[in-house]
């Protein structure tokens, strides 16, 4: 029994698996009674009873977390970790979980898309995803991995009589097949090369023996971080993003581009800070060269769409570009940086996508930019909070993403790497083009039809990110708080 | 020890014999049973590692199952694959490039390990293989391992078959209105006072026979 003597640790893992098989059950046993009955209304209102089942079961595994002891306590013979970084990870994570649930709602009924397994997908994916922030061993990293891969292939195939996100599914499904492969085959090497999955064994295995590198181990930290660039859709495997943002259903992109970037960046930092870092002079080169690839071409490849969907995937290429300088300078100050980075990431993204799903026109959503002409003489309050989440993007001071850019900046600078902040803040120079650009149709171009009128859910996640994001730059303190906090118990780094 | 060799050889010659026989049989269906020797000497190299039970899983999942569906699935589907096969032509000198560029990589690192790029041996763990004769079968073994010390792994390994389950039905369950089924029940609980009827038809005219039940 010493394997489960501190399960309560991974409670609300527990949770959201229960709570998703348990909500399979109620959807399976109910809908036959649904499907036979013709009343359409009542459908839908069962279906929506199961989405709001859903946030229910992520805000209570939210709430579990903060009940969770700040220290670090490992589980299951050491094959999970759970400390306070992983603490703020996860409910940055079911923040985004919640928040896809709640944008999901009105395009679901919409689109007749709801199906009680729309929730129980976003569960158990959540679930995988907080599996994967606490992963301390190979195998755990990779089945979390899966879990969390595994429902989002579904989810983006979820609109399945539509060519596009068809098309979206299969294409993540097969390079995400590409890309778990080459994380196992590095997986195997490192095993091989140290003979243990445990990331603590793996540390101890020292990168130069007899005054030579540990060349196999290379080649295995090489193929593992293969895998999670492909997952975080960091350059130069970021080719299946922009297809599968545009093809997915909307309110699934919004999920995309928030929850599983988050945990996939949390379990680059554990892995190379907690497995790898003797071999830090490495992968530093590795991610400074990811790093400084994404921020520039998600900065310049955004430039020619006119799609807002591919727009908001190069944006979050340049985006994970930045998080990742702040991993590069390999520091609590930066991972403190990054954390911090990735809070503010994480609501400007939700506030975006509730704005894009908010711009209809006769039931459509309007997906190009240039169809947004006009916007603020038709909706003033829901171009104004676009804009602010553009500028926001932008980096424009002195709103919070601005401060985040500052915070992994100037760790990088500490970390004397100037190279990298230069081409940085030039990056974010060329991106602030884009996002302007969105504004200035919305504000100045001459007004097209009507939108149609927005739905309450979509305005309270806009309305709480707006908030937070000028909420931060008056009392940044809190958060900071937590993510000092969070990086301090990542205590490998210096 | 030398029977022993003798047949790890033959195994694994036979294994990669039978996977270079995989990619290029022209017929997709003896490439199908190369696949299934392939699997056959996998499985002797198993029980040559003393692993038996998996290389009963072996010839039981991957040949039994698998394989087998992939002949269904092979022999079933209309693919043209002279048409696949030109555009594997077509885009071999590409994939050939990539393939020599990491070969000559390897060779490099591996290999040669005097051009000062450091030694692949070095760090090398031998496999931890567990002693064979230690009196505890491979099942035991397993069974000890995976309920005990791995059960978190297990138990995600279902959740992970759970999301693959639900993933079948939700992108292929279609539920179709209108279709006629044989409902047993119904079947059985007909008897000929409703089934038969009785009419008189009067000469020279027609009956038109009254529809029951719909």
């Amino acid at each position: 029994m010493s394997e489960l003597a501190n399960i309560s640790a991974i409670a609300p893992e527990i949770v959201l698996a229960i709570g998703a098989m348990a909500l399979l059950m109620a959807g399976a046993f109910s809908s036959k009674t649904a499907s036979v009955s013709t009343d359409q209304i009542v459908e839908t209102q069962h279906e929506s009873g199961m989405i709001w089942a859903g946030i229910a079961v992520l805000a209570l595994a939210c709430a579990l977390i903060f009940t969770l002891p700040s220290e670090s306590q490992l589980i299951f013979g050491g094959a999970l970790v759970v400390d306070s970084f992983s603490q703020f990870m996860k409910v940055l994570i079911l923040i985004a979980g919640i928040g896809g649930l709640i944008l999901s709602f009105d395009y679901l009924e919409g689109k007749g898309l709801s199906k009680f397994e729309y929730p129980v997908l976003v569960l158990l994916s959540c679930a995988g995803m907080l599996l994967m922030v606490s992963a301390n061993d190979l195998i755990s990293l990779y089945l979390a991995l899966e879990l969390s891969s595994l429902p989002l292939y579904i989810l983006a195939a979820f609109h399945r009589d539509n060519l596009r996100s068809s098309e979206a599914g299969l294409k993540y499904f097969v390079l995400g097949a590409l890309s778990s492969g080459m994380l196992l085959y590095g997986a195997s090497l490192i095993y091989g090369f140290t003979g243990s999955t445990a990331f603590s064994e793996i540390a101890k295995v020292p990168a130069l023996q007899d005054g030579v590198l540990n060349v196999g181990l290379i080649f295995g930290l090489v193929f593992l971080l293969v895998g999670l660039a492909f997952k975080v859709s960091a350059v130069p495997f970021h080719m299946w993003t922009p297809d599968v943002y545009e093809g997915a259903p909307t309110p699934v992109t919004a999920f995309f581009a928030a929850a599983p970037k988050l945990a996939a960046m949390a379990l680059l930092m554990r892995v190379l800070g907690g497995a790898f870092s003797g071999l830090s002079d490495q992968w530093q080169q590795i991610i400074i060269f990811v790093s400084i690839a994404s921020m520039v071409l998600g900065a310049v490849a955004a430039i020619g769409q006119n799609n807002i969907k591919r727009m908001m995937a190069y944006s979050s290429i340049g985006h994970v570009g930045f998080a990742l300088v702040g991993v590069a300078a390999n520091s609590q100050d930066g991972a403190q940086a990054t954390l911090v980075y990735l809070a503010i990431y994480l609501a400007m993204t939700l506030g975006v996508f509730a704005g894009i799903l908010a711009m209809r026109r006769h039931d459509l959503l309007v997906e190009d930019i240039d169809g947004l002409s006009g916007l603020a003489q038709n909706n003033l309050p829901l171009a104004s909070g676009i804009a602010i989440l553009m500028f926001s993007l932008a980096g424009l001071p002195p709103l919070a993403g601005f401060i985040g850019k500052l915070y992994v900046f100037s760790a990088a600078i500490e970390a004397g790497l100037y190279p990298l902040a230069i081409i940085g803040v030039l990056a974010s120079v060329i991106a602030a083009y884009y996002y302007l650009r969105v504004v200035k149709v919305m504000f100045f171009d001459e007004p097209k039809e009507k939108f149609s009128p927005v739905h309450g859910k979509l305005s309270l996640i806009m309305g709480a990110a707006v908030i937070f994001i000028i909420g931060f730059m008056v009392v940044p303190s809190p958060l900071v708080q937590a993510a000092t906090d969070a990086a301090k118990s990542l205590s490998f780094l210096k | 020890m030398t029977l022993v060799a003798v047949f790890f050889y033959l195994f694994a010659i036979l294994c990669v014999v039978a996977g270079a026989g995989v990619i290029l049989a022209r017929n997709p269906v003896h490439a199908v049973l190369s696949l299934i020797l392939a699997f056959f000497n996998a499985a002797g190299l198993f029980v040559l590692l003393g692993a038996e039970f998996l290389a009963m899983l072996l010839v039981i999942v991957y040949v039994g199952a698998v394989a087998v569906l992939f002949l269904f699935v092979v022999m079933m589907l209309d693919v043209d694959f002279a048409e696949l096969k030109a555009g594997f032509i077509k885009n071999a000198p590409f994939g050939l490039l990539v393939a020599g560029v990491v070969l000559a990589e390897l060779i490099v690192l591996f290999a040669f390990r005097d051009l000062s790029l450091g030694a692949a041996g070095v760090g090398a763990v031998s496999s931890p293989v567990p002693d064979v004769n230690s009196g505890i079968s491979n099942v035991d073994a397993l069974g000890r391992l995976i309920y005990t010390k791995y059960a978190f792994f297990f138990q995600v390994s279902g959740l992970i078959l759970l999301v693959a389950m639900i993933g079948a039905i939700v992108l292929t369950l279609r539920h179709k209105t209108g279709v006629k089924r044989q409902s047993i029940s119904e079947q059985v609980s007909r008897n000929p006072k409703d089934a038969v009827e009785v009419v008189k038809v009067p000469s020279g005219g027609a009956v038109i026979p009254s529809v029951e039940g719909q």
